[in-house]
């Protein structure tokens, strides 16, 4: 690499946090992938004498993370804002035990929600959980804070939480080396009173959790992080995360009070700044989580009465807010077609997803993945997505509500890597309790929307290693799912007629629709000869258009035009296949009941 | 030419965007500047609109480009160039690939691919410069190489001198491409001026 000297590297945040761990001596990391946290866990696999894991959830991650840190190792785990709903259970009551090795819980939030079902601040679960959180403002920040939060941790006995946001995961910068600190020793010690949390001990621990935040409190006030830039002006900010970089932009000479450690607050630092200055400006994105923490304090002060409390700030958005005749008039956009993201040609899931599409009356419950597209036209065929898992328990729900008249119209559809994260006791929950619904397992053999990562389905380990492969027919089976049905999907037909006899059943079902995602890169590799549209043949039904397949287009024909090339008058276009972008799945050619459609066969 | 500067790169998922935004931050940063980029992952793929902010200059601390503030805009196709008028001025440069990527509601007929669509930002005396990349990726002899070519073109628009970007490209492509993306870069930056 050009700029990887001696002493700085060019990194994104996420590159940056697994250096930042291998520096600071963590040794164990567990976590589920989620956008935008990731990359931290494939990098952190890549330095020696580390152990990094894919967890099936988020859950079984931070505990994961919370036993190494109980035999005395460091320990990371991480996950996206909304896995930390999934650990928060663990999370709350590791704020008790408190730990031995140093244990870092990072939330990659995502403000604006680019690749998320909400956009929750979890700043809220620091001072819910009673855990001092770390936020930095750019990546090499991000690498530094790890260090600090280990530190942290191990002198205050506490996990520590690390938040970032996309604009730090996904923001590359420059990024100061560093050499990695003595890992400590794991040993086995017992320390029942402080790791057994029965309501004796808890009692206990509970006021050792009042101490630990007092003296946190009092740190803050001195703690590197938190610091006063001096500047000129009536006007003073606090701000933390990238909010910070946004203020200096907007307002390169005002003071600024920049928080590292965004909970707990240092108040006298913060009373002090508040009187240096004439108005008292937060500036932060989501909840008005300072605001509403320095309000309470007693001290006065602007925040989402003029900042926005939705979606990402920017520069332009703070100082307009704040000085809104400043305003400069930038160009109007133009009305343009949207590009939304799509499945990609030859995806397994249009083809499952073309048949549900045909079903008109029957309410699909979906799930967290690339199959969530299947809700986008031209297939439109998903009615609800909540959260990870919760397709097959909302079907469920449903079948229980609606009694005979859901009967032959309930399905839920779930990937397979989100079916191990919370599938499995939702369909167990399903057979247990008697019901009717059609679960369908979705099972292209990785998890794919996160960028292929390994899964307890897909037969390796992070690192590509052979692991165990959990077999679906069989789990199913053991669950007490009496029918278990098998479909390739790219035999739309096969499928189709499949679905109609499973749904139509009185009782509990699975379908594991089954074929590797196309991008994988064992399918890349085995090119699949590509399909081509007989022009002449084609009569515009638009059976194959209505696949939505990125590699067909329509190409509309006026009546003479029609004539002209040799259609009928009344035929309004006709579809062709753009042939490079074809990944020879052949689902389109299933449906083509006028033979239109030809696989190219290899000469 | 500036001290510093704001360069957003557009285009669709999977053209390579990623990468010509990468080679650009490499060569700043050759050059001493402090330089960050920003991107977003996950969703923007599977084919949907996909943007890089890369901003450099003495210190940088805003990983995003305000409307209204980029200065090149380096977009891979026709309907990406126009989307990001908004972060325009008068005195961007606009460096747009000619290809025409259909979106999914112009591929399944329910709308048109709007015609002479940079007309609206030469009405607004924007410099529009448009790039045939596809044409000189395959007149080099690799297809792969539309984005090493569009950053050849949008390389006239800045001080590093071309040496810089030939050596960024030396150190991080892989060996059996580079020769051919050197190549990519210099027709890109030659058909500027063509």
């Amino acid at each position: 690499m050009v700029f990887d000297n001696e002493t700085k590297q060019w990194l994104s945040g996420n590159e940056a946090i697994a250096q930042g761990a291998w520096e600071a001596g963590i040794t164990v990391a567990s976590g589920y992938p989620g956008t935008p946290s990731t990359e931290i866990m494939g990098n952190f696999a890549r330095y020696d004498d580390v152990y990094a894991e894919w967890a099936p959830n988020e859950k079984v991650g931070l505990e994961v993370a919370i036993g190494a840190s109980f035999a005395g190792a460091r320990a990371l785990a991480t996950m996206k804002h909304v896995g930390v709903n999934v650990a928060a259970d663990p999370l709350f009551t590791a704020a008790y035990t408190g730990v031995r090795g140093g244990l870092v819980v990072l939330t990659a939030d995502d403000p604006e929600m680019h690749s998320s079902q909400n956009e929750q601040d979890n700043r809220n679960y620091a001072f819910a959980a009673k855990l001092p959180m770390l936020e930095p403002s750019d990546p090499a920040e991000a690498k530094a804070m790890v260090g600090r939060a280990v530190e942290l941790s191990e002198q205050l006995d506490t996990p520590v939480m690390l938040r970032i946001t996309t604009r730090i995961a996904h923001v590359k910068g420059v990024v100061e080396k560093g050499e990695r600190v003595a890992v400590p020793e794991p040993s086995i010690e017992k320390v029942p009173a402080k790791l057994v949390m029965l309501p004796g001990n808890a009692r206990v621990r509970r006021r050792e959790v009042e101490k630990r935040m007092a003296t946190a409190r009092e740190m803050a006030e001195s703690l590197p992080e938190n610091r006063v830039e001096k500047g000129t002006g009536p006007r003073g900010f606090i701000a933390a995360g990238t909010s910070y970089n946004y203020v200096k932009e907007a307002f390169p000479d005002a003071p600024v009070l920049k928080l590292g450690m965004v909970w707990p607050l240092p108040e006298k630092m913060i009373r002090t700044f508040a009187g240096s200055v004439e108005e008292l400006i937060i500036v932060e994105e989501l909840d008005p989580f300072l605001e509403l923490h320095i309000k309470s304090m007693g001290i006065d002060c602007h925040g989402e009465d003029i900042i926005p409390n939705q979606g990402e700030l920017n520069s332009f958005i703070v100082k307009t807010a704040v000085e809104p005749e400043s305003a400069p008039e930038v160009f109007e956009p133009v009305e343009l077609p949207m590009r939304p993201p799509n499945m990609c040609a030859g995806c397994p899931h249009r083809g499952l997803f073309y048949g549900l599409s045909k079903m008109k009356d029957v309410f699909v419950s979906g799930d967290i993945g690339c199959y969530t597209l299947g809700f986008l036209p031209p297939l439109s065929a998903m009615d609800a997505c909540v959260c990870m898992g919760a397709s097959i328990s909302m079907a469920h729900g449903m079948a229980k509500a609606l009694g005979e008249k859901g009967e032959g119209k309930l399905v839920a559809v779930i990937g397979d890597s989100t079916f191990m994260h919370s599938g499995l006791t939702g369909l167990l929950n399903t057979v247990y309790n008697n019901s009717y619904a059609t679960v369908i397992i979705l099972d292209n053999r990785i998890t794919a929307m996160t960028g292929h990562q390994q899964n307890p389905a897909s037969g390796k380990s992070l690192t590509g290693e052979p692991a165990s492969a959990i077999d679906f027919e069989q789990l199913c089976s053991s669950l007490g799912v009496k029918r278990i049905t098998v479909v390739n999907p790219h035999d739309v037909d096969a499928t189709r007629k499949v679905l109609k006899q499973e749904i139509a059943s009185p009782e509990p079902s699975v379908v594991i629709s089954r074929a590797p995602c196309i991008l994988l890169p064992e399918e890349v590799k085995r090119k699949k000869p590509t399909y081509y549209t007989n022009l002449d043949n084609c009569t515009g039904c638009t059976a194959c258009v209505q696949m939505g397949c990125p590699a067909i287009s329509w190409h509309p024909l006026t009546p003479e035009e029609a004539v002209e090339q040799g259609y009928r008058e009344k035929q309004r276009g006709y579809a062709e296949i753009t042939e490079v972008q074809c990944n020879g799945c052949g689902q389109c050619a299933c449906v083509c009941k006028f033979d239109a459609i030809t696989r190219r066969e290899e000469d | 030419m500036k001290q510093s500067g704001n360069i957003l790169f557009s285009g669709v998922g999977g053209q390579g965007i990623l990468l010509a935004s990468e080679l650009t931050a490499y060569a700043q940063l050759a050059e001493g500047y402090d330089v960050k980029k920003s991107e977003v992952h996950g969703m923007a793929q599977r084919g949907g609109s996909v943007e890089a902010h890369l901003r450099y200059g003495a210190r940088v601390y805003s990983p995003l480009i305000d409307p209204g503030s980029a200065d090149i805009l380096v977009a891979f196709e026709i309907l990406e160039a126009a989307r990001y008028l908004p972060y325009l001025h008068k005195d961007s440069a606009v460096v747009v690939n000619t290809q025409k990527i259909l979106p999914p509601a112009v591929a399944l007929g329910k709308m048109t691919y709007p015609e002479n669509i940079l007309k609206e930002l030469t009405d607004r005396q924007i410099n529009v410069v448009p790039i045939d990349a596809f044409a000189i990726a395959e007149e080099v002899g690799e297809l792969r190489t539309v984005n090493v070519a569009m950053v050849g073109a949008m390389s006239n628009f800045l001080a590093v001198g071309p040496e810089v970007f030939l050596k960024v490209i030396d150190t991080t492509v892989k060996e059996q491409f580079r020769e051919v993306n050197k190549k990519a870069f210099e027709a890109g930056r030659a058909a500027v001026y063509a």
